[in-house]
């Protein structure tokens, strides 16, 4: 797929996955020092599939998340400075400090909003796609889910009803094969999850998770078909999760996983392959990945002092909020 | 009750008595959409039966007709997914109403209603709004049972976010649900079975009526009823059959659970220094139960006695009419309990058989829903 793509897109999704990566390892690092009071679940190790897939949306296409958010709203190029602010409960978060990082959004781009309730988004992105149909949109609306999201009947209910009246929605599932600790083959038959879509009557594709020009690629593709009025698309993307399911540890030594299979995971590390792809084509150096890097970590050393330095809400905003 | 005492309940409660034109509560509701739809293109209906032959009791009938098929729409049963596609076209600029012909079935989009529709606007610091209106139909009687006629109004009640409102006249139903439509937030509108089929007054007009305030229905100084939806047809019975022993009720339509208008409670009670509260819903738990905390937090030291309150019993629906007559109070139960709250238990009081059997809301009403 690398070969097909120019250089200057290689290296916006190269700059993509640095970013998301680059900010979950500083809420990793600051973490611990008890000011960022909220669960997290950082997207680590799946950062290819939300750069894949949102790189070929437009402003005005609308995402919705669920709790692992953070990578979805940073592609969607959700405002760092309000990102950070929220994670540290501040009055000039996304959400007012109302949200916390599993609650973010940002309507400047259209991200709608993530919740943690397992598939909860999903009729929400079908419903938004029903605004859109009705308005005869050029725009789509996406939502990103988890495996476990498979499991839930409002999935089933919401796919029906998006092929039904034939929305311009694309289904993304992330598929980690864990929920929390428990293994996918403890949850889910032994069947892929894209037949059983399929057979609803949606366009399905699978594709590797970790390759972001392959999700790309494919999310194109699917984006497109959406695009042209042809209803609703499903996409499966293997990938894997490196970290605790909440928090910001490793937690290989609780044995839910075993060695072998994470050491696998991370030689498929999307970053490295990115980089090590571009690098054997001498489509950029060691030291402009490097130039990225520090350009990123600029930027969050900015939106952590924003943040920081930012007020709580004040008591008057407690109340505030609860009706229109 | 015979149509003549119903109609003359309703003629009491209404509040535009200039107006000559009456409806039927459901015509009232099926007007309040009409114009709605009429005023306003990103006002949109769904439900399962929705456009069927029966029209959600008649509160449909008719508007597909004139509104087509995508603004007038049944639905896959799916009640979560569909609640969550309301809210994803109330926050991107649609102003949906979604349709249960039975609470219990709006059990199964509790998730949705609860997780979401209520807290979108507050947890995202305000960005978003939910003009959402979820139509409820409760009841009582005619064997539905267990899961077809539950009261929960209480469990939406309980839910910050929320709004929950219950007419009781045709008048109310209509100016309600229109304010209930043009509000930006989740309403959810609890219409009584035994309602639908009650005329009252009803002005041709576009016209709201606040959600928020409940109305004094009945003016009296010896002791306050507050009841809610359908049980305010039981007090003004009460009322009326108290009168001819000299005693003076007042009787308050609670009309709005949440938010809950308790200043016209406390006011009342004030003056009366007596509460009794009826509510559709079940004892423990219930709203009675809370707007006696309220009182009693808000006006203790005007309290001649402890407020009480007539309600379900903690059980299931039973269906048999052997049992429900048990089940379901009446206004002979609240004229009791009004005798005992004042003291007055040795007052002579006997009830004629009810022309209407217990189990029917009138005799027009023959089944099988």
């Amino acid at each position: 797929m690398i070969e097909k793509m120019d250089g200057k897109k290689l290296i916006s999704l190269l700059n993509d996955l640095l970013y998301i990566r680059l900010v979950e390892e500083r809420i990793a690092e600051l973490y611990p020092e008890q000011e960022i009071r909220c669960p997290v679940h950082l997207s680590i190790g799946q950062e290819a599939i939300a750069v894949g897939v949102c790189k070929n949306l437009k402003k005005d296409d609308l995402v919705f998340s669920n709790h692992r958010c953070h990578a979805h709203y940073l592609a969607k190029e959700g405002s760092l400075k309000k990102f950070f602010a929220e994670m540290y409960g501040k009055s000039t978060g996304c959400s007012k400090g109302k949200g916390g990082s599993m609650h973010i959004i940002d309507l400047t781009v259209n991200f709608m909003g993530s919740v943690p309730v397992v598939a909860a988004t999903i009729p929400i992105a079908v419903g938004a796609a029903f605004t859109l149909s009705k308005k005869e949109s050029k725009n789509i609306s996406v939502v990103f889910m988890g495996d476990a999201a498979i499991e839930e009947g409002v999935f089933h209910e919401s796919i029906n009803f998006a092929k039904l009246k034939n929305l311009p929605v694309l289904f993304v599932c992330e598929n980690n094969l864990y929920s929390v600790y428990t293994p996918i083959h403890l949850r889910q038959p032994k069947r892929k999850i894209v037949d059983v879509v399929k057979a609803q009557g949606l366009e399905c594709y699978s594709v590797d998770g970790n390759d972001v020009s392959a999700v790309h690629d494919v999310s194109k593709k699917a984006i497109d078909r959406i695009r042209k009025g042809k209803g609703p698309a499903f996409i499966e993307a293997c990938t894997y999760r490196w970290r605790e399911h909440c928090g910001v540890n490793y937690d290989d030594h609780l044995g839910y996983r075993c060695k072998d299979e994470i050491l696998k995971w991370k030689s498929k590390d999307p970053i490295k392959r990115l980089k090590e792809n571009m690098m054997s084509k001498h489509m950029i150096t060691q030291r402009e990945i490097k130039e990225i890097e520090e350009k990123i970590k600029k930027d969050i050393d900015e939106a952590v002092k924003f943040a920081k330095s930012s007020p709580f809400p004040d008591k008057s905003d407690l109340h505030k909020h609860i009706y229109d | 009750m015979n149509e003549t005492s119903v109609t003359r309940v309703y003629v009491r409660m209404s509040a535009k008595k200039g107006k000559k034109r009456k409806l039927k509560f459901f015509e009232a509701i099926r007007e309040a959409i009409d114009q709605s739809m009429e005023k306003d293109d990103s006002v949109f209906i769904i439900g399962e039966g929705v456009p069927d032959p029966k029209g959600i009791f008649g509160t449909t009938l008719g508007l597909q007709k004139k509104y087509g098929d995508k603004r007038v729409m049944d639905m896959p049963l799916s009640e979560n997914a569909l609640t969550g596609v309301c809210i994803g076209a109330a926050i991107t600029g649609l102003r949906p109403i979604l349709t249960h012909q039975r609470i219990d079935f709006s059990l199964l989009s509790i998730d949705q209603i609860i997780n979401n529709a209520a807290k979108w606007h507050y947890i995202f610091g305000g960005q978003l709004k939910v003009p959402m209106v979820i139509r409820i139909v409760i009841g009582r009687g005619w064997g539905q049972g267990a899961q077809h006629s539950q009261n929960l109004q209480a469990l939406f009640a309980h839910v910050p976010g929320l709004k929950v409102v219950m007419p009781t006249t045709a008048y109310d139903a209509k100016g309600l649900l229109i304010s209930s439509i043009k509000d930006n937030n989740p309403v959810i509108f609890i219409e009584h079975r035994w309602l639908h089929n009650i005329s009252d007054y009803v002005p041709e007009d576009y016209y709201s009526v606040p959600i928020g305030k409940g109305k004094i229905i009945s003016k009296g100084k010896d002791i306050t009823i507050a009841a809610t939806s359908y049980m305010n047809v039981e007090a003004i019975k009460a009322a009326d059959y108290l009168k001819k022993k000299k005693i003076s009720v007042e009787v308050i339509d609670i009309r709005t659970l949440k938010p809950l208008d308790d200043e016209v409670i406390i006011k009342s009670v004030k003056k009366t220094g007596r509460l009794l509260v009826l509510d559709s819903g079940y004892y423990t738990g219930g709203f009675a139960g809370e707007i006696i905390a309220r009182v009693s937090e808000k006006a203790y030291k005007h309290l001649k006695s402890a407020p009480q309150r007539i309600t379900l019993p903690d059980l299931p629906t039973p269906t048999s009419p052997g049992l429900t007559k048990y089940y379901y109070p009446g206004y002979s139960d609240i004229v009791k309990k009004v005798l005992s709250m004042l003291g007055k238990q040795d007052v002579k009081v006997s009830f004629k058989e009810e022309s209407v059997p217990l189990d029917k809301p009138d005799n027009s009403f023959t089944g099988p829903f």
